[in-house]
């Protein structure tokens, strides 16, 4: 058992894989290779959840459309309990999701982190800084234009 | 009056036929994939999702080929399919503040904190057909800079420093949801927002450029406009705290309109809000500039008898699918109903036929 | 929260959801159509001290949207973590209250619970009464859904007769004892067996 983790922590694994892309997640795991005996808590299912904007970006809140999401419970051998929520419409996705989430709290922490979470976060940040960097290049630089004599 | 006729259904079946048929067109050229879809017709996967009211653009590629590429049919499509879905929760409010920007301009101040950023935008093509794109093209290579990676701070902020425009008064209420209740009259702005961002793109463009042309005016500058993606976390009940459960792409649309003063209030700036799935740019802003005009009696103003106050009028016509079943359901069977107006109109006329033969007989008599 | 309570909050759910909420619905729908006859209803394990009936309930008619009230007979660490892992539903307060659940004593008073509006007589509470009993009937009972007459074993007469003279508004009454349930609707008259 991994005690040795905070809820700001599962926090931070669980966002992750939530918008993990589907076949890079996917890939990642199975060359990890640990696939445990679990049981289903609660089968992977799809469904929705209502996004919500404020007025003003800054005032009362209202409702701005749904968004699909797949989520699933499972307990592993040892009765740890693994949570997945997951964007889109993606069943394996969520329970792959579950079992890093329920292993994560286990001995197999360090070693998953490292096979599967260390590089999923790195091309998160690599791909947000590779779109950031394309909108910096259409940066408007005002310059004043030189008019008259001298 | 509807009453139910046997009989047509192997005539359905073959029309369905034919419908799979025509919608793969000449077989002799390629199908069309999802992911090409999504990725190359992405701006009217958008659209699929802001008024299908859906985030999925997968669901809304598929809703786009098997709709022939008719929206309107997609939209339909993706909101049939949302009412299967159970929902899990509602997510705490997304915080523009901390979008990635891909795009972010203000005609409001032109040296705003974090620039003015372009974007992929239309903005400044030529509007000339491009036929370079119809052969196949070679996709040139896209300058990169210097990434800003903080946040990027709302122009209204600036303003609200100064009190030189309305504050929005923050509130953890929640919200009218129009999916779950009637809509009620007078509705409220959150109410009115949700369905504004679901409403039919032309209706709301409509509506807000009459507001421009002179009916009910409100004099609105683009504060800012936005578009990136944000992070959509929710509490999770079994877990008792929040995670991200994913991402979503959005443009907002902050409008800084005709100030007001009175004598114990100075005068100040108003506002209106336009927030869209995807990349949406011109239903965000028409979206603001509705939301801005409904606004009239909560900011003290006129009744101009202006179409877009109208809340009744703008939020019982901007939904595009209540609109067009409403609108396609009179081409289906009413033989029922036209057989008695049919009976009616002939009974009248012999009615006044018979009036007219003993008028002339009459005048014949005297 | 420790092994034991942890698995008695996510164990206990529907084994196969949709057609076992669809099962439990039909009860659900045919006790309040049928005033007085008692179905049958299961399929939930709910954490001890609650009906299987009530369980059962909950997890059919809750979702994050429908505020439960806990009454303090019923109320628990364990039955909050099962209904929330289960349904999501929040546990609100007894005058903002969707559903309710606890003995009649502890439901009491029930004029807190939430009567409809009358243009929305649905915004209303539907209490779920758990019962030692239910084959001991002491009312008649008469209206839609009734032929006749029917008899029915209610906790007291006087507060149910007070909530049918609220009709259109009014709360609705599920009362649940092992794997049965009886349901009386606010249209439903109620007078003491003669």
């Amino acid at each position: 058992m991994n005690t040795n983790f905070s809820a700001e922590d599962r926090k931070g694994w669980m966002s992750l894989l939530a918008s993990a892309e589907e076949a890079r997640l996917t890939e990642l795991w199975q060359d990890y290779g640990l696939d445990p005996d679990f049981e289903f808590l609660r089968a992977p299912e799809v469904g929705g959840i209502m996004v919500r904007g404020r007025m003003g970006s800054t005032g009362a809140p209202f409702n701005a459309g749904e968004m699909t999401v797949t989520r699933c419970a499972l307990s592993l051998a040892d009765g740890t309990v693994g949570h997945g929520y997951v964007q889109g419409r993606c069943k394996a996705k969520a329970e792959i999701a579950a079992k890093i989430d329920a292993l994560m709290q286990t001995g197999a922490a360090e070693a998953l982190n490292e096979a599967v979470l260390v590089p999923l976060a790195q091309a998160r940040q690599a791909q947000k800084t590779a779109r950031a960097s394309k909108a910096a290049a259409t940066k408007v630089e005002f310059f004043t234009m030189v008019r008259g004599e001298d | 009056m509807y009453v139910a006729v046997k009989g047509g259904e192997r005539a359905i079946e073959n029309a369905h036929a034919w419908l799979a048929e025509e919608r793969r067109g000449d077989t002799g050229v390629a199908e069309l994939s999802l992911v090409q879809i999504r990725e190359q017709l992405s701006l009217a996967v958008n659209r699929v999702m802001a008024e299908g009211s859906l985030y999925d653009p997968d669901l809304a590629a598929l809703a786009i080929k098997q709709a022939r590429g008719d929206l309107i049919e997609a939209i339909f499509l993706v909101r049939a399919y949302r009412t299967t879905l159970p929902r899990f929760g509602s997510s705490r409010p997304v915080e523009t503040r901390e979008m990635a920007c891909d795009r972010r301009i203000s005609a409001t101040f032109k040296d705003a904190p974090g620039g003015q950023v372009l974007g992929p935008t239309f903005d400044y093509t030529h509007r000339l057909l491009d036929f370079k794109l119809a052969a196949e093209g070679d996709v040139p290579e896209v300058p990169a800079a210097d990434p800003r990676m903080q946040t990027t701070p709302h122009i209204t902020s600036f303003l609200q420093g100064e009190d030189i425009i309305e504050r929005e008064p923050f509130s953890d209420d929640v919200p009218g949801d129009l999916t779950r209740e009637p809509m009620v009259f007078p509705a409220s702005r959150a109410v009115r927002l949700q369905s504004l961002t679901r409403g039919d793109e032309g209706f709301i463009l409509g509506m807000a450029y009459s507001t421009q042309r002179g009916y009910a005016r409100n004099h609105a500058f683009v504060g800012e406009l936005r578009i990136g993606t944000v992070p959509v976390e929710m509490e999770i009940p079994e877990l008792g705290f929040c995670i991200e459960i994913g991402e979503v792409e959005l443009t907002e649309c902050e409008t800084v309109n005709q100030f007001k003063g009175s004598k114990t209030v100075p005068p100040q700036f108003t506002r209106g809000y336009g927030l869209v799935f995807g990349q949406s740019e011109r239903k965000s802003i028409a979206m603001a500039l509705v939301d801005r005009a409904l606004r009239w009696e909560e900011l003290g103003e006129d009744n101009l008898g202006a179409p877009a106050q109208d809340e009744e009028f703008v939020l019982s016509h901007s939904d595009n699918i209540q609109a067009t079943g409403f609108l396609e359901h009179i081409k289906l069977p009413h033989y029922v109903d036209f057989q008695s107006e049919l009976e009616l109109v002939r009974k009248l006329r012999r009615e006044a036929a018979e009036l007219a033969e003993t008028l002339a007989s009459r005048e014949a008599a005297e | 929260m420790d092994q034991q309570s942890r698995n008695t909050v996510f164990a206990g759910g529907f084994s196969n959801p949709p057609v076992a909420s669809a099962h439990a619905f039909r009860a659900a729908m045919n006790a309040m159509a049928r005033p007085g006859q008692v179905q049958k209803i299961a399929g939930a394990t709910p954490p001890e001290g609650i009906s299987v009936a009530a369980g059962s309930l909950l997890l059919t008619l809750c979702d994050p949207e429908t505020g439960v009230f806990l009454a303090p007979d019923v109320d628990s660490e364990a039955l909050r973590g099962w209904l929330a892992f289960h349904t999501g539903a929040p546990i609100v307060a007894a005058e903002l209250a969707d559903f309710a659940l606890g003995g009649w004593q502890q439901l009491q008073p029930l004029n807190r619970f939430r009567i409809g509006t009358a243009e929305y007589p649905d915004r209303s509470a539907t209490l779920i009464v758990e019962m030692h009993r239910l084959d001991v009937p002491n009312a008649m009972l008469s209206g839609p859904g009734v032929k006749d007459t029917a008899r029915m074993q209610v906790p007291e007469l006087a507060a149910l007769q007070a909530n049918a003279a609220l009709y259109p508004l009014g709360r609705d009454f599920f009362f649940t004892s092992g794997s049965q349930v009886a349901g009386l609707p606010r249209s439903t008259q109620v007078i003491a067996e003669a």
